[in-house]
């Protein structure tokens, strides 16, 4: 990571614009393409500005349609352009799914590396906001399963930032997912100008001996309020953000729980078939004789996410993550 | 106005391979090199089915019947130009310079014959249906944003016309006005699915109003129609004219591929008949030979020709067993990714031995 001297306090929202900005104007081949994006800044603003600055050749307004946003953004990607696609909501990405999972996730390897995909998808996603009816998608599991696919979610305004750069500038598809909730969740600070943080790298977010938590997107600052709950009743938690679904953090992961023994994963999005799962059998490989407790995973249920009056008896909260810790380390 | 009428079927040269109207690329050059072309075709299609039949490769999807409107279209670009093909294409990629030893080994079952020709830009065969169509509109796009004058073509079936893609990749390309020519093979099956089951529309050609961009109806199996179509459409294109839907009627003789019986569903006497009098190849037999430009030995010629060729690419094609192992692994991402990394370790020093 690059040190700026220059930070400026900003909600994630804008700090992903500022990232869209500084890849914009250093590099003439990223487009930014999708509904509303142009004219209208996008339906979170995070394009606002833009159109103004570089132009519709550059900020792109386009049809209403998933899977041609997606689609005719490969074959620009595959003729030397770094297109940045935003669609408005995960709930939303379905219609795209099939130009994802049987083209562009699979191109560089059907033809030997002759043609790449060097796309970034942006979507807003999760649960929290009192959002309309599948606005409040948690599904990046579907997309973790995806070879060829990274999956990248900020929970911080430094790290959207940071994590946006580095995706748009990767050789190949990203899903970037912005976690709604936290968008104008308080400012953080950003430095100006570029700077990136590594794909595939978590980050620690607090300290602790007893048991590690692992989360991202906006269950990160669940778990931390969970940890605070913890630690006035004496039980110190790793707090760890993983900050990429799509390779997980393996080493962070386990010299976590190789130091607590104890873990407990967070994720708003249905239990079976999650990304805790996985965060399981990394821990299983790497760490088996290490633990101490069962590992416990805290989560959305098997249940389509219901609509916003049952949101929060959805979601985990810092309560039921407290009851986890709790009984891990009382095992 | 009546929509049959609106969208003709154009044809300059009848099944009785007699000219219908003047056209300057009705030519004796022109037919002998559409008839080497197609007749080599033919050759190979027969050739990858006998060798799936013999269990030299795998399931193949043949086209014969196709070879008018894959060689008439795929003539009509030039190199730099971009090519979308399906998995029955492989007339329009050869003719077009793809390599026929990488074409065999994809139905080999290896990922090597995916790749094209240094500096020819043909796309693997798309297998979901209509997929295709958005990454041609996107690769012209990206001509169009660099003022370059290439074109993308790619190639679908009457099936296709249904899928979302079809109908997002015209309008795209209509809303952009991008330098891509739609090019379908309506050959009245997809799989057994016959298509009047497919759309109530009655013709495909008619779909571009909705874009209002060209469209035209075309004699699939008259190669002069479809080559000089073609070639108005990808001029338009390269003129900044915006992209054209071009629907070619043709008929496919045999199966959807060679796991598939078409008795099943269709009375394959009708095949045979169109055989007898539409077939695009004899189309231009009969045309030489009304014109006195037919020579027996010139023909004998091409076979004896084409089937060295072929011999050769099944030759080399059979040089490879199977493919590399860590071409599984070597090109899923352009930089190490640890999860693919540690699979490929494990399989070359634990799970690889059989």
């Amino acid at each position: 990571m690059s040190i700026a001297v220059n930070m400026k306090k900003l909600t994630m929202v804008q700090a992903i614009t500022e990232a869209l900005k500084v890849v914009l104007e250093e590099d003439e081949s990223v487009l930014v393409l999708g509904e509303d994006v142009g004219r209208n800044g996008g339906v979170f603003r995070a394009t606002d500005g833009l159109f103004e600055m570089f132009g519709d050749e550059r900020v792109i307004d386009t049809p209403l349609a998933e899977s041609g946003l997606i689609g005719t953004s490969i074959g620009l990607a595959m003729n030397g352009f770094k297109p940045i696609v935003e669609i408005q909501f995960l709930g939303f990405i379905y219609p795209g799914f099939n130009q994802l999972i049987t083209h562009a996730t699979r191109i560089r390897t059907r033809t030997q590396s002759r043609y790449t995909v060097p796309m970034t998808i942006r979507v807003p996603y999760g649960a929290g906001v009192r959002a309309p009816e599948i606005h409040s998608d948690s599904t990046e599991a579907l997309f973790a399963h995806i070879p060829g696919l990274k999956v990248v979610v900020p929970s911080t305004p430094h790290d959207a930032k940071g994590l946006l750069i580095s995706s748009i500038r990767d050789p190949d598809p990203v899903l970037f997912l912005e976690p709604m909730k936290m968008y104008r969740t308080g400012k953080g600070d950003v430095p100006n100008g570029s700077y990136t943080i590594p794909l595939g790298k978590g980050y620690r977010r607090r300290s602790g001996h007893d048991i590690s938590l692992f989360a991202w997107g906006a269950m990160v600052n669940v778990a931390e309020e969970a940890a605070e709950k913890a630690a006035a009743k004496g039980m110190e938690c790793d707090v760890i953000d993983l900050r990429s679904l799509y390779p997980l953090d393996k080493e962070l992961i386990a010299e976590s729980v190789q130091k607590t023994g104890r873990a407990v994963i967070v994720h708003e999005a249905p239990s079976s078939g999650g990304v805790g799962s996985e965060v399981i059998s990394v821990i299983n490989d790497t760490s088996f004789l290490y633990m101490k407790s069962p590992i416990k995973k805290v989560t959305g249920y098997d249940a389509p996410v219901p609509l916003f009056t049952l949101e929060d008896d959805y979601l985990p909260d810092a309560n039921k993550v407290l009851r986890a810790i709790e009984e891990a380390v009382r095992f | 106005m009546d929509l049959m009428e609106q969208f003709p079927l154009i044809q300059l040269v009848n099944g009785e391979g007699k000219q219908l109207e003047e056209n300057p690329f009705i030519t004796i050059a022109n037919a002998k090199r559409f008839y080497e072309q197609m007749l080599f075709s033919r050759m190979f299609d027969r050739k990858a089915v006998n060798l799936q039949r013999q269990g030299r490769i795998g399931t193949y999807a043949p086209f014969e019947g196709q070879e008018g409107a894959q060689i008439g279209s795929a003539l009509a670009l030039e190199d730099g130009d971009w090519m979308f093909p399906t998995y029955r294409d492989h007339a329009a990629t050869a003719a077009f310079g793809h390599s026929l030893v990488n074409i065999f080994l994809y139905w080999k079952g290896c990922i090597e014959g995916c790749v094209p020709p240094e500096g020819k830009h043909i796309f693997p065969p798309s297998v979901p249906i209509a997929s295709q169509i958005l990454h041609a509109t996107g690769t012209a796009w990206a001509e169009k944003k660099k003022g370059s004058d290439r074109v993308s073509l790619v190639y679908f079936g009457d099936g296709a016309t249904s899928e979302g893609d079809f109908h997002e990749g015209l309008n795209f390309a209509s809303v952009f006005q991008l330098p891509v020519v739609f090019f379908n093979q309506n050959n009245g099956y997809a799989i057994s699915v016959p298509i009047e089951r497919q759309m109530h529309s009655k013709t495909i050609a008619q779909k571009s109003l909705a874009y209002d961009i060209p469209g035209v109806r075309v004699d699939g199996n008259d190669v002069f129609a479809v080559y000089s179509e073609t070639l108005k459409a990808v001029e338009r294109a390269r003129n900044g004219e915006g992209p054209t839907l071009i629907e070619a009627v043709t008929w496919r003789y045999g199966a959807h591929t060679t796991t598939d019986e078409p008795s099943k569903y269709r009375d394959q006497r009708e095949s045979e008949q169109r055989r007898q009098s539409e077939d695009p190849i004899s189309r231009v037999e009969k045309y030489l030979r009304a014109e006195n430009s037919w020579d027996g030995h010139w023909e004998e010629e091409l076979k004896k020709k084409a089937e060295e060729r072929l011999q050769q690419a099944v030759t080399e094609m059979e040089k490879t067993k199977k493919s590399d192992e860590g071409l599984m692994f070597d090109h899923v991402f352009g930089t190490d990714v640890w999860p693919v990394q540690e699979q490929k370790e494990r399989f070359f020093h634990k799970e690889s031995e059989r």
